[in-house]
């Protein structure tokens, strides 16, 4: 368990060095001059010259990428992931401030396209070939061609504009204090982008978990749990659905990288201002420390991830968990 | 597609005729087919192939159906446990001798037919036949089992009454029951006690089968605890009918020498030998009268392998039947009554294990060919038959 954890922990500090080191270079070679950006490329042209280099000096672009890396790095240390100059605030209070909206949505999208999915597929998988199975693939496979940027424009036409049922963007309603903004409000203006992204996401998950119920459908013990007299339906739901529970639930925490991604094109596009929004600004305004910051959080998020799925099959799988227990009372001798 | 194209037949074939007229035209027909230029079939078309028999034992060399019998056979009720007549089974598929995918035709490919084999009260019938020449998909056809592609044609007796594959398919693990070879038939991640006792809802069948096995223990096991499998089962919902299966799982268990703590494991965790004695458990939870066995000692030596299967002996001699499916000659010489040797998608000859013991009492030429390719006979003998 000890070994476990200390081997986990390792990967999980390597992987942030390694996000750190290629977001700081990504950062540092890309042609936007952060300055430029901001300013904006009339006000700069119409800037003297001293106003010029006090700002290159303000966004740190005279200094050299390594040594700008390193002074991150020191101070990240010592729990300061900097400020972001775009927003004007600590990278850790715009990330706080943002992943609030965007958890709201990605955990919406995430349940929803999860339990959506799987029904679905094992819906089809179950009845391979018939009129429901066609439906099912017609539909996942045209929602997985299509981009989520595009869905997204097409549902804001359809429900926020030509229906009218939801709000055009943002995560609260314009004109309103902040103060007097409810949880209705806010789960009315989630609705749309959640949708979009769940609707995405259940196409990959539908089509798996169908192909995983045909695989164990046509499996040995199904067929033995036939002879006994068990009906199709009896044999999938004793048989099938526990021996698919596995899968799904790897792909399930698997997908939340695949929905991290998509919020970052869903949220820009209903301008909800959640952690892809941020990282799409903060990329585009060279906000250096932000886009690091971001880039840091959404990868320890789908290393959270993936590690859930790692520890929940050991718990769930009692093939897995039987061996670690025995691996351990063979340790316990030795 | 090609899921989509493919033709479904399956279940279709099974016509119901169950009239005596009727089996006697059939019987007639099936006499005219081609397969009478060989010897057996002849000597079949001209017994008496129909009537029910009205002794109740048969002496070794009477012969009817076709087959001979064992002393064990027995014609409980004047029929027999389970018959199997004129089954043909072959596969719609894309035609592989086609020069490109796109351009291959369906083809028909026929895998059996015109199969005839009997199963006795009492008796354990062995058919004999090369590892992948279709012994399985008999198996298959008597358990109701068909692939969508398949065309399954004949005719299924159980117990003296002509089955469809919609009566085969309400006879599963009631009335016959299969004994699978591996542990990939058991479910991995389910306790092999909560998978020994079944999901199968008890019916009227269930209950019958109750009362038989209550019959059955009390002539074996002089009324154990079996007996107190519940009788008036109206299906496995309510809590002291499942009590009632957890009994009777145990009472299984204990017989056939499964530890206590067998029921909560994984398959994962059991050895060869109880995984094959849950299989067996499996199969008689139900409280079958013929038990199909494929395959069930794969990998065992024929000393381990006739051990393994005193169990199946046991079953047959309180007056079940038995159709052990096997490449090993060897070992259905052993453990068998009946013989039925399997060649070319049927079975060419069907007789008592007594008559091997000289090929004069053989009557196909690819049985004697059998029996001289055995080890303890002279091989080269076999080529000049």
């Amino acid at each position: 368990m000890l070994s476990f954890i200390a081997r986990h922990f390792l990967k999980f500090v390597l992987l942030m060095l390694a996000a750190s080191v290629v977001a700081f270079v990504l950062v540092g070679i890309s042609p936007i001059d952060p300055v430029q950006a901001n300013v904006g490329q009339a006000a700069y042209l119409n800037m003297s010259p001293e106003k010029q280099a006090q700002l290159h000096e303000y966004w740190g672009t005279t200094t050299p990428l390594w040594e700008r890396y390193t002074h991150w790095f020191s101070s990240m240390l010592h729990g300061d992931l900097g400020t972001s100059l775009r927003f004007n605030a600590p990278v850790t209070q715009v990330i706080a401030t943002r992943s609030i909206n965007s958890l709201t949505l990605m955990a919406a999208a995430w349940v929803i396209s999860g339990i959506l999915g799987f029904a679905l597929g094992v819906v089809a998988g179950a009845n391979k070939g018939r009129l429901i199975d066609r439906a099912v693939k017609a539909y996942c496979f045209v929602l997985a061609s299509t981009p989520t940027f595009w869905l997204a424009l097409v549902f804001l036409m359809v429900f926020a504009v030509w229906l009218g049922w939801f709000p055009l963007g943002f995560s609260v309603p314009i004109g309103v204090a902040a103060s007097e903004v409810t949880v209705l409000d806010a789960l009315h203006h989630v609705v749309l982008p959640a949708l979009t992204l769940s609707v995405v996401g259940v196409a990959n998950i539908a089509l798996h978990t169908r192909e995983k119920t045909i695989d164990i459908l046509q499996s040995d013990f199904i067929r033995f749990a036939h002879t006994r007299g068990e009906s199709p339906r009896s044999a999938l739901l004793h048989h099938g659905l526990r021996n698919l529970a596995l899968p799904a639930l790897t792909l399930q925490f698997a997908s939340l990288s695949e929905i991290f991604g998509g919020s970052v094109l869903v949220e820009q596009v209903f301008s909800y201002p959640g952690l892809g929004q941020a990282a799409v600004t903060a990329g585009l305004g060279g906000d250096a420390a932000l886009l690091v910051g971001i880039t840091l959080v959404s990868a320890a998020f789908v290393f959270g991830g993936n590690l859930i799925a790692n520890v929940l099959y050991g718990v769930i799988d009692p093939r897995m968990r039987k061996k670690t227990l025995a691996e351990k009372v063979e340790a316990s001798h030795v | 597609m090609a899921e989509d194209t493919i033709v479904q037949q399956a279940g279709a074939p099974h016509t119901a005729q169950s009239d005596a007229m009727q089996h006697v035209e059939r019987s007639g027909a099936a006499a005219q087919h081609p397969t009478q230029s060989d010897p057996a079939a002849q000597h079949a078309a001209g017994s008496d192939i129909a009537s029910p028999h009205t002794a109740s034992q048969h002496i070794t060399a009477e012969e009817h159906h076709g087959h001979l019998h064992a002393p064990t056979s027995q014609h409980v009720a004047g029929h027999h446990l389970l018959q199997v007549e004129g089954l043909s089974i072959g596969f719609t598929m894309y035609d592989p001798a086609q020069p490109s995918f796109l351009k291959a035709r369906h083809s028909f490919v026929p895998v059996i037919h015109d199969l005839h084999v009997s199963v006795h009260a009492g008796e354990i019938v062995a058919v004999v036949g090369a590892s992948g020449s279709g012994k399985t998909l008999l198996a298959n056809a008597i358990m109701g089992l068909f692939e969508p592609n398949a065309t399954v044609e004949g005719t299924i007796w159980f117990d003296g009454k002509e089955q469809d594959a919609d009566t085969l398919a309400q006879l599963r693990g009631t009335h016959i029951a299969l004994v699978p070879q591996s542990v990939n038939y058991l479910d991995p991640l389910m306790k092999v006690g909560k998978q020994v006792r079944g999901f199968a809802r008890g019916g009227r069948s269930q209950r019958d089968a109750s009362v038989r096995q209550e019959q059955a223990a009390q002539e074996t096991t002089g009324g154990s605890a079996i007996a107190r499998g519940d009788v008036k089962a109206q299906g496995r919902t309510t809590a002291q009918e499942r009590a009632a299966a957890r009994e009777r799982q145990r009472v299984l268990f204990s017989r056939y020498d499964l530890p206590p703590g067998t029921e909560d494991r994984y398959p994962f965790e059991l050895s060869g030998g109880m995984i094959r004695r849950v299989l067996l458990c499996c199969a008689l939870m139900g409280g079958p009268r013929v038990i199909v066995a494929d395959e069930p000692t794969p990998g065992l030596d024929l000393e381990l392998a006739r051990r393994a299967l005193d169990d199946l002996r046991g079953f047959a001699d309180a007056g079940n039947g038995v159709l052990l499916i096997t490449h090993d000659i060897e070992l259905a010489l052993v453990v068998a009554d009946r013989i039925a040797v399997f060649n070319n998608g049927s079975v060419v000859e069907e007789t008592a294990v007594a008559n091997f013991a000289s090929p004069d009492l053989l009557r196909h030429p690819f049985t004697r060919a059998l029996w001289h390719a055995l080890p303890e006979h002279d091989f080269a003998a076999g080529r000049t038959v």
